[in-house]
């Protein structure tokens, strides 16, 4: 066979550089979007670097975290908001206690059960509850817990309100975490004959757990700063009640509020101060968030599916 | 669980099996009481809903019934004589919608720009990290960008919303509004503070939604010869579009509702405004949460409560036409 031997392609060179039109479009559009993320950093790092620059001289000082303010003027600066710090933690709390539980339960009829009618209507009611705005939260809890029910203002109705808002981020997180877990886990406990409910306790929960508690605490953190429902619900106090279901009770949101409408200095250093112990208390909840995901996908680096 | 099923358990010298018989009907009622627990607490929420949406009602009731003005229509919120109501949502709407819709104007082609820098441009080992940067954005309390807005962001955009004013105020938006332009506490500081609020949550949807472009439209429009930026419109952007769509719903509902931050900036106008971005005024948020140290009577009460009631209505629609519009691909 002969084959003639072309000392150049038939064909001519059809590969051009890219028109110099359509490479300037590409790199506007290059510029804008890092642009638009570097946007995105601009309220972050200014939000936090006033707070702290505002609020450092108050929260350094002596008795910030260990004193009320009992008996101060509004123009003197001494005193600190530990009742505040308790009211914020103690609300918060009693918030996660009831809702946990229930947005846990909700989750694992939703992973593991959720195939049928209610289930999807639980789900389209979630998404409901997400949007719901803290203010109508706060409105529902007034005319259910106190207008109806009869009871008075107290700290517990914060509580409930702070309920209304943190189930739906708890079912959320938590279902996610539980359909990470690997069907062939559930499935090998079925095989040995463990049932449903032992096999979603002893092997499913403990698998998600760490994911689980992080999503917790990240919902915690949400709502720890909402202001709307203390504003409805609750008297502010200026010393410190520690019973929650009983008197008025102050917490950051509701000190700041109530410290902005004092024309003194000392008021301007309060507002900023508590607006950094907010953040600090945050900051501490969202790092100890990271710290369990992270500590939990090092230690089993196999489990990569935890990763989210 | 057929019955005589036998687990096997080792015994501790692991040598001989032992057979064990377990008790099929107590694991069976184990398990039919759990499922019942988590039934019960998935019908405990739908019945929530439902009571939300019933106690508001009820509480508002009465003082619809005894309104003298329209409800929609009226821009007065007049409740001071409990006998002689006289409110309506008009002005606590138009503030709200304005303050919401400058925010989305302002919030969307940002977050859509930074969905788009983390799922196609950024490296992908930085592209967790940095959306995470972003997401910290919605833990700061909205307090505190309250804060930010009135003391620290409003005297920066003075001089800005002066410009606009002067320069633009021939448009209906930019006229003059209810309230001076000095001290900055107009719809516009809001809107501009809300941006910042509601950037975090249409940045994840939109970056879930665009992370899910598939790969072969992406590869084929690149084997095509086309630039990074040609295959962002010519796949990302369209795959993207219905969930950018509901992202941003999503964000309306936020900024919807949001009520302290919105409260601390916007200053208190004598007159009804009229679509300006340089009025003040209050939304359906910031009135009911400035008027809540007073909320003793029950027919007065009763009118803050249907404002509310109408804010529950707004948001539910919006959050309803997001998740149709995405048709369930969202989680926000």
């Amino acid at each position: 066979m002969n084959f003639d031997v072309l000392e150049k392609p038939v064909k001519a060179e059809v590969i051009r550089p890219v028109a110099m039109r359509r490479r300037i479009k590409n790199h506007i559009a290059t510029t804008l979007f890092l642009a638009s993320f570097l946007i995105a950093l601009v309220p972050l790092g200014w939000v936090l670097s006033v707070v702290v620059a505002r609020g450092w001289c108050a929260v350094s000082r002596s008795g910030w975290w260990t004193h009320s303010l009992r008996g101060v003027l509004p123009e003197e600066f001494t005193g600190g908001v530990y009742h505040a710090v308790y009211g914020t933690l103690a609300q918060a709390g009693v918030a996660a206690i009831i809702a946990v539980p229930l947005g846990l339960m909700i989750a694992v009829f939703l992973a593991e059960y959720g195939s049928s009618l209610l289930a999807r209507v639980t789900t389209f009611m979630v998404d409901v509850l997400a949007g719901v705005p803290s203010i109508v939260a706060a409105l529902f809890i007034f005319s259910l817990w106190i207008a109806t029910l009869g009871f008075q203002q107290c700290g517990f109705a914060v509580s409930l309100a702070l309920v209304v808002l943190m189930v739906p981020l708890v079912v959320r997180s938590a279902e996610e975490m539980l359909r990470l877990v690997p069907d062939e886990l559930r499935e090998a406990s079925y095989a040995l004959g463990v049932p449903k409910w032992k096999t979603i306790v002893r092997i499913v929960f403990p698998i998600a757990a760490p994911g689980m508690v992080s999503g917790v605490l990240l919902s915690i953190a949400r709502i720890i700063g909402e202001t709307a429902p203390v504003l409805v619900l609750v008297g502010y106090s200026r010393s410190i009640n520690f019973d929650i279901f009983d008197g008025n009770m102050a917490s950051l949101p509701l000190l700041i509020y109530t410290e902005l409408t004092n024309p003194e200095h000392a008021g301007f250093l309060r507002v900023w101060g508590a607006a950094l112990t907010l953040i600090i208390i945050v900051a501490v909840i969202n790092l100890a968030a990271w710290a369990i995901r992270f500590l939990a996908t090092r230690q089993r680096g196999t489990r990569s599916y935890l990763r989210a | 669980m057929p019955r005589g099923l036998t687990a096997v358990r080792l015994n501790r010298a692991g040598a001989s099996a032992e057979l064990k018989r377990t008790d099929s009907r107590a694991a069976w009622r184990g398990d039919r009481l759990f499922k019942s627990a988590a039934a019960a607490a998935g019908s405990s929420i739908v019945v929530g809903v439902l009571l939300i949406a019933l106690f508001l009602v009820i509480r508002a009731v009465p003082s619809l019934r005894a309104n003298h003005e329209n409800f929609f229509t009226s821009a007065k919120f007049d409740t001071a004589d409990g006998k002689d109501l006289a409110f309506g949502i008009r002005d606590l709407f138009m503030v709200t919608v304005l303050s919401s819709m400058s925010a989305l104007a302002l919030a969307v082609p940002v977050a859509v720009g930074i969905a788009m820098f983390l799922t196609q441009y950024a490296p992908a080992r930085l592209s967790r990290p940095f959306g995470a940067i972003v997401d910290l954005l919605a833990a700061v309390p909205s307090i505190i960008f309250g804060l930010w807005g009135i003391f620290v962001v409003a005297p920066t955009l003075e001089p800005f919303a002066a410009f606009l004013n002067r320069n633009l105020g021939w448009l209906f938006l930019f006229k003059q509004g209810n309230v001076s332009l000095a001290g900055g506490g107009t719809i516009f500081t809001a809107g501009v503070v809300l941006s910042a609020m509601i950037l975090p949550i249409i940045t994840s949807v939109s970056r879930e939604v665009f992370r899910q472009t598939p790969r072969i439209q992406i590869e084929a429009a690149l084997a095509l010869g086309a630039t990074k930026w040609e295959v962002v419109r010519m796949t990302v952007l369209p795959f993207g579009r219905s969930g950018v769509i509901a992202a941003s719903m999503l964000g309306l509902g936020r900024a919807l509702g949001e009520t302290v931050a919105v409260l601390i900036i916007l200053r208190s106008a004598a007159h009804p405004g009229n679509w300006s971005v340089f009025d003040g005024g209050y939304t359906f948020a910031s009135k009911i949460a400035s008027a809540a140290s007073e909320f003793s009577d029950p027919l007065p009460t009763g009118a803050y409560i249907s404002a509310g009631l109408a804010l529950f209505v707004l948001t539910f629609i919006v959050n309803a036409a997001a998740r149709l519009i995405a048709g369930g691909k969202v989680n926000g």
